[in-house]
């Protein structure tokens, strides 16, 4: 029942925006949140007009009391039963709030909309009985909230009426939820004796509880703060569709967080692929210049054909992560309880994709909050699982951002749980146990002999545009030129292939050097001279890449100055940093650590390119990798 | 964002995965401000084109200058337009109040529109806002085989994930305008341009708000020349807006009834 009358404000243009607060309201049953929020409606003026005087009339008619609660019961079947049935939204508006209840009613039956509700609440009132006190629902409830993440709840003491006003109750149950909702991470922003019947403490303080100096409840709500504008958070654009109506090939989606613009460089998740916005589509008018913004629906032509698909997601280059293995804390809605090793279909934005439940922990029934064993969750229950996709997605934690941090779980096409992204594992490890290396047919030496080099990692660090890459492809010429076998391995190449899956965040930057040390050693235990060129600002990184390289590891460190990087700007990521199009940019935003015992130091503004490959192969030379007398490979064969 | 650019884009989205995830839609086009919005937004959707049909079911009963609206419209926005007619009052369940009744030959005329062409999911203009019972609606609603709404077991809808998979026979009614009020509407239609059958407008101090069949649809007094003056004499007036639909009044649970019998 969407009560309209506070949305007229559209009417008016200039209306400045209003921050809107998504509540439930909790509670044991009949302790009054229906009535409360009839009343609600009532005293902030958003019933329509004859809704009030309609519903007396039927009471009257069925020969029963008007309840404020019958506002709520508009249908029939609902009314047949005395309770309400489902999740709906009613809006209303508070001094400088817009709130949006999702009425959430409390019968115990019912739990499933006030988990589906809460799971969607920025905050929540939870009510109780003046006469009865704390009871187990309100617990339960205090309890779900906790685990669905709802952190602001105001709490409403309600049948004042019931109990003559006595202060002395009032602060007695206060003391009771306070100490209830402690144990369970929650501190009330508020608690408010009312009577929800009467009116007392709903919008105003009346002489009966001249005693209370807190907020209203009008007021407790008009304080709540909206969630965190999804504007500031990374780029997220989940592809809903790609169409070629016409000549133009349009990737179709809404901005989940972030914001984007023609121009801005690009990457598609899960697989890693690297793009630029060609244009931003729309109807009447098309192309649109301007930055768009997260809760926009838009439409994106790349300056390049890629394969990409529904449920890919576009990111900056504070990408999602990719996985095929998740960790969640859902709830569950249908009858057949969730079991361990079960088969069915997790949506996540856009993407779909077959799982398995790989194992299950900590379920939990609100209901008796007390853990109740882990191999299944049942309806209405709670609980944590790991999940096994059998394609690889690409998620945030909730933690990190809700809309991409959340799933839902379906059985026979039929929404049948939802949860919350607690963590992605990046890629399952295969057990050690099962890993039986086989060694290369040939000895290094064989090969030393041929290239007259040993095997080695150079690995080429320094800030973006100190010349790494050049220097790199300089001394692989020069290397082959002398019979060798150097390798390239450009951590910009690799990112686009082997390490795909990886973003920017320091985790994975360090998984990123891993891979690349890995690769590299593997290459120079087999004989080759791997060279990686890499930014690899982090110093522990590099060390664990030395550890992986051991004493083959040679680490040359480019070290121009951020200045003279930044006026070369090869690939204009200096100059996207700056405007903030690129954040965590080395160079600008995340700090570079210079290594302390690099085996050679080049300043690139100083030296020229072919000095500076003299150095790195004076330094090959003088460190046993490169060979120059004919004895050293009689010694070798 | 301002709030009509949300519910455009929150509409638009639910275009898209209506399209995504069904085979065969349609959009039921009633030629009343509501499913031009819808038209609107597809159109944005889809940039430009209206990738499915525009089926309007005609019970004949429709007023001149909304068959006329219809004909321009349909050329115009290179609609897909299809026609099906309503069978004739004797065929309807005559135990329905009179008002119901005519409506309900509409339910028959889908059906058998249904059968016909076999679509999967049809996309209706129907707004929480504008009675009670469509309050408790879902944005993808499944129907029955017989195209009956069953409100006790909804699938649960969340965080925009929706039930698209109706079992074999029955049908989903996806619902992109669900959201918005009947402000929202005209504002968007002022602001988009979107044209609108000009009885909306008051003439003799009287327009319509809801347009439906001649016979069961009365105008209301007002002296709203424009649509400003419409938006102005929404923020003012408390009175519901399907006053003027003799359907509403007739008994308590008519439209409930119908709804459940499959009726928009
Ligand atoms: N005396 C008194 N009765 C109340 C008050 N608020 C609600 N009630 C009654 O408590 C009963 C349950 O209220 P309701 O709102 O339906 O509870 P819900 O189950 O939590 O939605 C109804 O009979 C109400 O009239 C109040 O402030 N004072």
């Amino acid at each position: 029942m969407t009560i309209a009358v506070s949305r007229l404000a559209a009417a008016v243009p200039a209306a400045a925006r209003r921050p809107q607060v998504r509540i439930v309201i909790v509670g044991h049953v009949d302790h009054g949140k229906s009535t409360l929020v009839g009343r609600l409606l009532h005293e902030t003026g958003s019933l329509p007009e004859g809704k009030f005087e309609m519903l007396k009339a039927v009471s009257a008619r069925r020969g029963m009391p008007f309840e404020w609660s019958f506002l709520l019961d508009a249908l029939q079947t609902e009314r047949d039963q005395g309770i309400t049935i489902d999740t709906t939204q009613i809006r209303f508006r508070t001094p400088s709030r817009d709130i949006v209840l999702i009425d959430a009613p409390g019968h115990a039956e019912f739990l499933r909309n006030m988990i589906t509700g809460a799971s969607q609440a920025d905050a929540a009132v939870l009510i109780i009985d003046a006469l009865e006190g704390v009871r187990d629902q309100t617990r339960r409830h205090g309890y779900l909230l906790h685990l669905l993440g709802v952190r602001q709840v105001a709490v409403v003491i309600n049948k004042m009426d019931r109990v003559d006003f006595a202060k002395a109750r009032f602060d007695e149950i206060s003391a009771d939820i306070s100490a209830y909702l402690a144990e369970v991470g929650v501190t009330p922003t508020a608690i408010i004796p009312i009577s929800a019947r009467d009116g007392d403490g709903v919008a105003a303080r009346t002489p009966a509880i001249a005693w209370y100096s807190g907020p209203t409840v009008v007021e407790a709500l008009d304080a709540l703060t909206p969630a965190r504008p999804l504007d500031e958070l990374a780029l997220r654009l989940p592809v809903q569709a790609i169409y070629k109506f016409d000549d133009r090939r349009i990737i179709a989606g809404r901005i989940e967080s972030g914001s984007l613009i023609a121009g801005d460089e690009i990457v598609i998740m899960p697989a890693g692929k690297i793009a630029r916005i060609r244009s931003v589509e729309s109807w009447p008018v098309t192309p649109l210049s301007t930055r768009q913004h997260a809760g926009r629906s838009v439409g994106i032509t790349l300056d390049r054909e890629l394969f990409l698909e529904r449920g890919d997601i576009i990111s900056h280059a504070q990408a999602p992560r990719d996985t095929r293995r998740l960790h969640a804390r859902v709830f569950w809605l249908h009858e057949a309880p969730l079991k361990a090793g079960q088969s069915l279909l997790v949506r996540i934005g856009t993407k779909d994709t077959r799982a398995t439940v790989v194992a299950i922990q900590n379920a939990v029934d609100p209901g008796e909050l007390s853990p109740i064993g882990t191999d299944q969750i049942a309806r209405n229950h709670v609980g944590d699982i790991e999940i096994g996709l059998a394609q690889p997605v690409a998620a945030d934690a909730y933690a990190d951002n809700a809309r991409t941090g959340r799933l839902v779980i379906e059985v026979n096409g039929r929404i049948a749980g939802g949860g919350l992204v607690l963590s992605v594992d990046a890629g399952e490890r295969a057990d050690v146990v099962d890993i039986v290396p086989v060694e290369s047919a040939l000895r290094p030496d064989e090969r030393s002999a041929r290239y007259r080099h040993a095997g080695a990692v150079v690995w080429l660090t320094g800030l973006p545009g100190a010349g790494k890459s050049t220097l790199a492809r300089a001394l692989e010429r020069r290397l082959f030129s002398r019979g060798g076998s150097p390798i390239l391995l450009d951590g910009d190449t690799l990112r686009a292939g082997l390490n795909s899956d990886l973003g920017f965040s320091p985790r994975d930057r360090a998984e990123n050097i891993r891979r690349l040390a890995e690769t590299a050693a593997h290459l120079a235990r087999n004989g080759h001279i791997a060279i990686v060129a890499a930014v690899s600002p982090a110093a522990e990184d590099r060390a664990e890449a030395r550890r992986i390289g051991d004493d083959l590891f040679r680490e040359v460190y480019v070290a121009t100055s951020a200045e003279v990087c930044e006026s070369r700007d090869p690939k204009g990521h200096y100059a996207k940093a700056r405007s903030g199009q690129l954040a965590g940019f080395t160079g600008i935003g995340q700090d570079y650590q210079p290594p302390a015992r690099a085996e050679l130091t080049i300043d690139t503004a100083e030296r020229a390119v072919i000095a500076g490959v003299d150095d790195i192969e004076r330094m090959l030379l003088d460190t046993g990798v490169l060979f120059t007398e004919v004895s050293d490979i009689a010694a070798n064969i | 964002m301002d709030h009509l650019d949300e519910l455009e884009a929150q509409s638009i989205y639910i275009f898209r995965e209506a399209f995504a995830r069904l085979k065969k839609l349609a959009l039921l086009w009633s030629l009343g401000k509501d499913s031009n919005v819808m038209i609107w937004l597809a159109r944005k959707a889809f940039f430009g084109k209206v990738p499915f049909p525009a089926l309007h079911v005609d019970t004949g009963k429709k007023f001149p200058e909304m068959y006329h609206f219809r004909d321009r419209y349909s050329a115009e926005w290179g609609l897909d337009l299809r026609v099906e007619p309503c069978p004739p009052l004797e065929d309807i369940d005559p135990t329905l109040p009179p008002a119901a009744r005519s409506a309900a030959r509409k339910t028959e005329g889908l059906k058998d529109a249904l059968a016909k062409y076999g679509f999967d999911g049809l996309i209706a203009g129907i707004r929480r806002d504008e009675e009670a019972t469509r309050a408790k609606e879902r944005v993808f609603s499944p129907r029955g085989t017989e195209g009956g709404w069953d409100v006790r077991d909804q699938p649960p809808e969340f965080w925009d994930q929706f039930n698209a998979s109706p079992p074999p026979g029955a049908h989903l009614r996806i619902h992109p305008i669900l959201h918005w009020t009947e402000a929202d509407i005209w504002a968007y239609t002022k602001r988009e341009n979107i044209p609108i059958i000009p009885l909306y407008l008051s003439r003799d101090g009287k327009r319509y708000r809801s347009l439906g069949d001649q016979d069961i649809t009365f105008p209301v007094s007002s002296e709203a020349a424009t649509i400003d003056d419409i938006l102005h004499e929404l923020a003012s007036t408390k009175v519901p807006e399907r006053a003027g639909r003799a359907l509403d009044h007739e008994t308590e649970d008519a439209f409930e009834r119908l709804r459940v019998s499959g009726y928009l």
